[in-house]
C-alpha cells in the first residue's frame, strides 16, 4: 500500500497553524490528495475505537465533526422491528426492519494510532446494536444536555451493561441553564470516580480535554499486568 | 430530575471479559483493517464485492468505512468480505494486534496521542 503510505493527510485540521507531527509527505505529492485522503495512511496502524453516547440532538455528530479528519462518515445498521439486531442476511425480508444511521469518524493520532469516534444512540430499544458497537471499545463519552439530564441515564445504564467505563460531559449549548459540577454530578448520581466535564461540543479543543479526561479515567482502573 | 435506581454492579462485566471479546474466524469487527490482496479479479465476484476491491484499491480502510462508503449496512459488508477474505482477494487484519489487547500500553498511548494535540 505505498499510494496510502505515500498520500498526505491533507483533511487533518488541528489548530490552525498548528502542524501535525508525522505528516507524511507535502501537499500535492500525490496524485489525486482529495480521493486519497479517506484511506488510512499506513497498513501497520492499530485501530482504537470510543464511543461518544447520548440521546438524540445532545450533540454527539458536533463533537465528532469537531475532531474527525475526514467528515463525519454514517453506516447503517439493521434492526428487526422487535429490536434484534440482524447480522445475519438469512431471513430479513421475512421480517419488519429499521435502519439505524450512526455517525462515526477518525482522528489519526501520532504512533500510528488510528481513533474511531462512533456515535451512539441511548434508547434502550438500541440496545442490541450495543453489543456490536461496544465490542472492543476502550471506554464511553456520555454527553449531556442540561436541559434534560434525565435522559442520558439511559445511555449510562446501557454503557454500564456493556461493561465499559466512561466519563460525562455536559454539552454547554449557550442557551441551556448553567449548574455547577456538583448540582450537576448530583443530579446525573454519579460515581465519584467517573469524570465529568464541560465542553462545547464545537470546540476542537474542549472535545479533545473531554476524550482526554475519558482515556485518563479508563486507564486510572485498569489493572497492572501480573508480571 | 429523577435519581437512578442503586442498581450498579459491585464487579463491573468487563474485568471479567478484559473489556473485550475475540471475533471468531471470519467475523470481523467494524475496525477490521480491509486491504487489497493485490490479485486478479475472478469472474465469479459479485457486484457488491467487486465495489469493495475497487474501494480498497488505492489504500486500506476500516470496515465502517468501506460500509459508509458503499453506503451498504454493516451486516452486508461483514458478509461480503468474509467471502473475498476465503477467496483471498482481501487481507482482513484485527484492529489492535493481539499482544496489546489486554494491556495498559493502548490507553497509555491514545492518552499521550490525545496529550500531544494540545500541546
Amino acid at each position: 500500500m505505498d499510494s496510502a503510505l505515500s498520500s498526505p493527510n491533507t483533511r487533518t485540521p488541528i489548530d490552525a497553524g498548528r502542524p501535525l507531527p508525522d505528516t507524511g509527505s507535502p501537499p500535492g505529492s500525490g496524485a489525486h490528495p482529495d480521493t486519497h485522503a479517506i484511506y488510512l495512511s499506513g497498513t501497520d496502524q492499530t485501530l482504537v475505537k470510543l464511543l461518544v453516547a447520548g440521546p438524540f440532538g445532545v450533540g454527539k455528530t458536533t463533537l465528532i465533526r469537531a475532531l474527525s479528519e475526514t467528515p463525519p462518515l454514517h453506516t447503517e445498521e439493521v434492526m428487526t422491528q422487535s429490536g434484534a439486531f440482524v447480522d445475519d442476511l438469512a431471513g430479513v425480508r421475512e421480517k419488519t426492519t429499521t435502519t439505524v444511521a450512526m455517525d462515526f469518524g477518525r482522528l489519526t493520532l501520532p504512533g500510528d494510532l488510528v481513533l474511531y469516534l462512533f456515535g451512539t444512540p441511548g434508547q434502550k430499544r438500541f440496545r442490541p446494536l450495543w453489543h456490536d458497537i461496544a465490542c472492543g471499545a476502550l471506554g464511553a463519552l456520555v454527553l449531556a444536555d442540561t436541559r434534560r439530564l434525565a435522559d442520558s441515564f439511559e445511555v449510562m445504564d446501557i454503557i454500564e451493561e456493556a461493561g465499559l467505563r466512561y466519563a460525562v460531559a455536559v454539552n454547554t449549548f449557550p442557551d441551556a441553564p448553567q449548574y455547577n459540577v456538583g448540582m450537576l454530578r448530583d443530579a446525573l448520581d454519579l460515581h465519584a470516580e467517573t469524570p465529568l466535564v464541560l465542553c462545547d461540543a464545537r470546540d476542537r479543543g474542549q472535545s479533545v480535554d473531554a476524550l482526554i479526561a475519558l482515556v485518563g479515567h479508563v486507564l486510572a482502573h485498569t489493572p497492572q499486568e501480573t508480571p | 430530575m429523577t435519581p437512578r435506581q442503586g442498581n450498579r454492579r459491585l464487579v463491573p462485566a468487563y474485568l471479567a471479559t478484559g473489556g473485550r471479546a475475540r471475533p471468531s474466524r471470519n467475523t470481523f469487527d467494524r475496525l477490521s483493517l480491509l486491504q487489497h490482496a493485490g490479485m486478479p479479479v475472478t469472474s465469479d465476484v459479485r457486484p457488491e464485492e467487486h465495489r469493495i476491491l475497487e474501494l480498497l484499491r488505492p489504500g486500506a480502510l476500516s470496515l465502517a468505512e468501506v460500509a459508509a462508503h458503499l453506503h451498504l449496512p454493516v451486516s452486508v459488508v461483514n458478509v461480503l468480505v468474509a467471502d473475498l477474505v476465503d477467496a483471498g482477494l482481501l487481507h482482513a487484519r484485527v484492529p489492535i494486534p493481539e499482544a496489546e489487547q489486554l494491556d495498559r500500553h493502548i490507553l497509555e498511548r491514545v492518552l499521550d496521542g490525545l496529550r500531544s494535540l494540545k500541546s
